[in-house]
């Protein structure tokens, strides 16, 4: 059985270690959150802060306070709080361990497109690009293959790029991978899911 | 120096003029110039270039300066939550300058800080780097960005004191002290202005060298996105 988002989630999770300051994505890459047990992880969200707390119980929103997908949040007794230009200095800057954060397609040499597709309403790019070019490692979690059941790991991206050879690791529904020189390399399975399927899932070349 | 003006109208009075640079402070609807924005809508100042991370929501924030069409260009780094502003670059009625979110910070700081370009990974063999030089450093490939140096800037801070001294409050500060960085004149919006000496000064945010004129006022600070657990679940 492939998995499903909150494997996927937490299969992502093993990837922080103790004392890392990360920043999660929108989506998948948010549930990490929920998977990081005992370890002390301090999150960043890009907007302005540092040790991002959980949803406020209802009646205590703060408009002040919203992470960077706009949400109402809570702090915690290590928040910081910082201005946008300071934000993306640690981004850019390589203060921040680890981004994980989702995909629209991956290619073996790194290449990650997850901001537009040509042709389809542009929102734009927001801390996408900084965050990939900056960070020590970035992290993909998404499905193998779209709706279509087309293959998002591929051997070039065919969208727009959000950053050139940036993605380290990649984390699907079938399994992780990791970038490496001449390709990708198959790091794990998920349960149930064969090497066959797998790269019959993949486009891209797998050393 | 007089720096406390009575409401926006007066703190804008003498500022505005068609085809200006605006630097705008703000993420999202968190820590906009609510009343600034209201006081451009009054005054009918158009052909606006606004430097501004998002452009508010339909009627919201600076989506009010979209709806009275008088905003000609934005350099923003995401325009999602905003039909009009859609429709309005679809049709051709008004430019889009996509900037990364770092890079639009950074931008304003340099803007501010005297610095007319910078170097930067971020975008590089990306759209964001056509056009632009590409100098290496190490071995690595960075692009020349250029410091914005706007007109005039317009925040939203928690207080001030009455020389422009200003603190913002958790992450309504956003992109509030690089946009005022980057103006010939920063008017500030705030929630309350304080007596001089009662802001700790090894707390100020801002120091008020960057701020010209501030105004006090209420602001309805509109959440975009409510997201809240249940108390069960604590």
């Amino acid at each position: 059985m492939p998995w499903d988002r909150n494997q996927m989630a937490a299969r992502a999770a093993q990837e922080l270690e103790d004392g890392m300051y990360v920043n999660l994505g929108i989506g998948i890459p948010t549930l990490v959150a929920n998977y990081v047990g005992d370890k002390d992880i301090t999150l960043q969200s890009e907007n302005g802060m540092l040790g991002m707390g959980p949803f406020p119980f209802e009646g205590e929103e703060d408009p002040d306070l919203i992470n960077a997908g706009k949400q109402t949040i809570t702090e915690l007794s290590r928040t910081s709080y910082f201005d946008s230009a300071t934000s993306f200095g640690m981004i850019r800057g390589g203060k921040i361990a680890a981004a994980i954060l989702g995909a629209m397609e991956v290619a073996e040499n790194g290449d990650l497109a997850n901001w537009m597709i040509p042709g389809k309403l542009v929102k734009g790019m927001g801390g996408a690009m900084d965050l990939v070019a900056g960070v020590g490692r970035v992290v993909v979690v998404m499905d193998h293959t779209n709706k279509h059941g087309e293959s998002k790991v591929l051997k070039e991206c065919t969208l727009p790029l959000t950053g050139r050879g940036v993605v380290d690791r990649i984390i699907t529904n079938l399994g992780v991978l990791d970038v490496v020189d001449g390709g990708l390399k198959i790091v794990e399975l998920a349960d149930g899911v064969t090497e066959e399927e797998f790269r019959a899932a993949t486009e891209a070349t797998l050393v | 120096m007089k720096k406390v003006y009575p409401d926006a109208d007066a703190a804008l009075d003498g500022l505005l003029f068609d085809g200006m640079h605006i630097a705008a402070g703000g993420f999202g609807l968190c820590g906009i110039p609510e009343l600034l924005i209201d006081a451009l809508v009054k005054s009918g100042v158009k052909d606006l270039t606004i430097a501004s991370n998002n452009c508010g929501v339909d009627g919201f924030g600076l989506g009010k300066l979209l709806d009275t069409k008088q905003i000609k260009k934005m350099q923003s780094s995401y325009v999602g939550e905003n039909a009009e502003f859609m429709r309005q670059y679809l049709s051709g009625e008004l430019e889009l300058e996509f900037n990364p979110q770092g890079t639009l910070a950074e931008r304003m700081r340099a803007g501010g800080a005297g610095i007319p370009g910078f170097y930067t990974k971020t975008g590089v063999g990306t759209v964001i780097a056509d056009g632009k030089e590409v100098k290496q450093f190490n071995g690595e490939d960075y692009i020349l960005e250029e410091g914005i140096f706007a007109d005039l800037s317009i925040v939203k801070a928690w207080k001030a004191d009455d020389t422009g001294n200003l603190i913002f409050r958790k992450t309504a500060r956003n992109f509030n002290p690089p946009a005022a960085m980057c103006g010939k004149v920063c008017v500030a919006e705030v929630e309350e202005i304080v007596p001089r000496g009662s802001i700790d000064p090894d707390l100020i945010h801002l120091p008020g060298i960057y701020v010209h004129r501030v105004i006090q006022g209420e602001h309805e600070k509109r959440i975009e996105q409510r997201t809240t657990r249940k108390r069960e679940e604590a």
